[in-house]
């Protein structure tokens, strides 16, 4: 039986709510806020909030110093490649851990998930030294594959979990009604799962755009994503918060755009299962 | 025929596409976001026009730049044809093999023009590794009117007595002036740098002969209490966490009556764009303490050229053009005197155009008395001014700026920072071999 909230405490829990949202959110509001603002501005002392001389000044030198279109297509092909590569091979394994399971099914899921703690800086020189000498130092083919297999485990993971929750007897049912793996993965399992994928879609999606130890150290000219873009703002001399907080606004705003449209997907897929 | 037209297209796209391939030579630059730097870069159509070479830039902040540039170079991995260096790097890297020997340079480039301290920190064993783009040491920018005000005259060349009596002198705490900004951020490049300049002056050094750590000498006992309690007195709260950026800031909102930082800021604290006391600021020496050596400090940011590259040619030919005298030129011509990059060329400082910039001379000044090969009072194993430029030490002083920041953060005596100074660099010295 549902407890009986009152309207007192929903105003105070709506209260809280918003107070920790947009304190989340403040210092992306800052970052935008000191994107119109003169380099002086941006330094002030006390901080100016909004009365202050706005400016596009800042937009302007960014985008005549760097080509964003070609860090923004780098990031977009970086996250959107290793995140359909994943989702490949992912479904296909977290399938079989899920309906299949063998003695070490647990196992190979902790194993999995302990490559994450591995300081990525303690593999640097391996993998820079395999990219040379496959010739693909600064390729975004390879970065693909570099950051879907960082990321595979918490794909596996998630999809693992949605699949739980799916009763296999359902994929029995579509065995036993002549559905060869292919069918039962694509026409029954698939469209069940929904939530559940999409939701690791774009969570890996967001996870991918913001990597920025590999997408800095393998690349240079080429395929330097967005993160690079931001890392050429920053200055040990100089004045520079203000064309910083412009390249970060223009290198989050497509991902923030985005998590927008997408908030509902995301949020049913997350809690997908949290509630029986 | 269909077929023979095919191979007919094909061929010719080939060969096209090879002769574009031979005219078109691209070269990669790795630099950091600094104000010449960037003004290097809007200049590099002309460069194209006038060799047909075209210019790839990747511009990272400083760490990252150097985490890059050394696990490219330590790989072989032939990223960058140029990499923009450092003083503290050039010398250890060109000691290994990684960097291409500038030996090749034209008689017109005038090799001999470039500052003897300049060309000494970017050599090792007397061949040049590194040309110098712009050039740096530290000293004193003060305001005017405040120390007008305090009754007080800044001499050409004070001392550190005359800096605290003076700091104290233009405190306002209830104005919000500090009377001194310096550095006090951990980082071997941030408050480390500087203090390791300062503790010169005070006959500290790193290292002893027998590459033994000093930390325990009252040398460096009198560097760090003075400076923390000048700090204490008269710097800005916080002032633990201060770098570079966070002092310029505090004195071109007028926050500042003294800082001591790289020669290069003059131009920042001046400009009345982004500066509220353009118009107030001098120009003095680092101070010293009578021992024979001042407090200011040596840097460069030079253009090498990695050992892996495959553009050697056309990376010297850049490297011609960005640091020459005709660069300087063509620089004033389009943006005045004040803008050229300093502190490379002697030529520049005969140009009565350029002397006529105010902090020109007290540049020229710092950059001659800063010595790399002798910046100790008593003798040091080391090269270098604000570091030794050995591959340990970068590791080492960003730990021992960190104790040091913790004590002026008050979270450990000065007494138990140093102990722990000492210990760190020991156990590194000795892992690494030294001892």
């Amino acid at each position: 039986m549902a407890r009986a909230v009152t309207t007192q405490r929903k105003a105070i829990n709506t209260a809280i709510a918003w107070i920790v949202g947009l304190l989340i959110f403040f210092p992306i509001l800052w970052t935008i806020l000191t994107s119109f603002k003169t380099e002086a501005e941006a330094i002030a002392n006390p901080p100016v909030f909004l009365f202050f001389d706005w400016t596009l000044e800042n937009y302007g030198v960014v985008q005549e110093r760097s080509n964003y279109m070609r860090f923004l297509w780098n990031s977009v092909f970086l996250a959107g490649g290793s995140t359909l590569l994943g989702i490949i091979i992912a479904v296909p394994a977290a399938w079989s851990m899920a309906f299949v399971p063998s003695k070490r099914t647990k196992d190979i899921l902790l194993w999995m998930l302990s490559t994450k703690m591995l300081p990525a800086v303690g593999v640097l020189y391996p993998i820079y030294l395999l990219c040379i000498r496959l010739g693909v130092l600064d390729n975004r083919f390879a970065l693909v594959v570099v950051l879907m297999l960082i990321n595979l485990p918490i794909i596996v993971w998630m999809l693992y979990t949605y699949f739980k929750e799916i009763p296999g007897e359902i994929l029995e049912a579509a065995r036993m009604d002549g559905a060869g793996l292919k069918e039962e993965l694509l026409y029954v399992l698939t469209p069940m799962a929904v939530p559940g994928i999409a939701s690791t879609i774009l969570l890996n999606f967001i996870l991918a755009w913001n990597e920025a130890f590999w997408t800095l150290n393998l690349t240079s000219v080429d395929a330097a994503p967005l993160t690079a873009f931001i890392a050429s703002y920053s200055s040990p001399e100089g004045l520079f918060f203000a064309k910083l907080s412009a390249a970060s606004t223009m290198a989050i705003a497509p991902i923030l755009i985005l998590g927008w449209f997408s908030q509902k997907q995301l949020v049913r897929g997350l809690t997908f299962g949290a509630v029986k | 025929m269909s077929t023979k037209r095919v191979l007919c297209a094909t061929t010719a796209l080939v060969l096209t596409a090879t002769a574009a391939t031979a005219q078109d030579t691209t070269i990669t630059i790795a630099t950091v976001n600094n104000g010449d730097m960037i003004r290097m870069q809007g200049y590099t159509d002309q460069f194209t026009e006038e060799t047909g070479i075209a210019v790839e830039w990747v511009t990272l902040e400083e760490n990252v730049l150097r985490q890059r540039v050394t696990t490219d170079i330590t790989t072989n991995g032939g990223q960058f044809d140029i990499m923009t260096i450092g003083m503290y790097e050039t010398p250890i890297w060109g000691a290994n093999g990684w960097l291409v020997p500038l030996d090749g340079l034209s008689e017109e480039y005038n090799v001999e023009d470039i500052l003897p301290a300049m060309r000494g920190g970017l050599s090792h064993d007397g061949t040049l590794y590194a040309a110098p783009f712009y050039g740096e040491s530290s000293m004193v920018m003060y305001r005017t009117d405040l120390m007008e005000e305090a009754g007080l005259e800044m001499p050409d060349a004070p001392t550190w007595e005359f800096i605290r009596e003076a700091a104290a002198a233009m405190t306002d705490r209830d104005a919000g002036i500090n009377g001194i900004c310096l550095r006090g951020k951990p980082g071997w490049g941030e408050g480390g740098a500087f203090i390791t300049a300062m503790s010169n002056s005070f006959g500290a050094r790193w290292f002893d002969m027998d590459w033994q750590a000093q930390f325990d000498t009252q040398e460096w006992a009198d560097t760090l209490n003075f400076f923390n309690d000048m700090m204490q007195e008269s710097g800005p709260d916080g002032f633990e966490t201060n770098g570079f950026n966070e002092n310029l800031s505090l004195f071109q909102q007028g926050l500042c009556g003294m800082w001591i930082d790289a020669t290069v800021a003059a131009s920042f604290v001046t400009n009345p764009d982004d500066s509220e006391v353009a118009d107030s600021v001098g120009f003095a020496l680092a101070p010293d303490n009578g021992l024979g050596v001042r407090s200011n400090w040596l840097w460069a940011w030079a253009l090498a050229i990695p050992a892996g590259t495959q553009q050697q040619d056309a990376a010297l030919q850049f490297i011609e053009w960005a640091t020459s005298s005709d660069y300087i030129e063509l620089v004033a011509e389009n943006e005045g005197w004040a803008n050229v990059p300093p502190g490379a060329r002697t030529s520049l400082y005969e140009n009565p155009n350029y002397i006529e910039v105010p902090f020109a001379q007290m540049t020229l000044d710092s950059i001659l008395s800063a010595d790399p090969n002798n910046s100790t009072v008593e003798e040091s194993p080391y090269v270098g001014v604000q570091f030794a430029a050995i591959p340990e030490f970068a590791g080492i002083a960003t730990e021992v700026s960190q104790e040091f920041s913790n004590a002026y953060a008050g979270q450990q005596t000065i007494e138990e920072a140093l102990e722990r100074a000492q210990a760190i660099t020991n156990e590194a010295m000795e892992a690494a071999g030294y001892q």
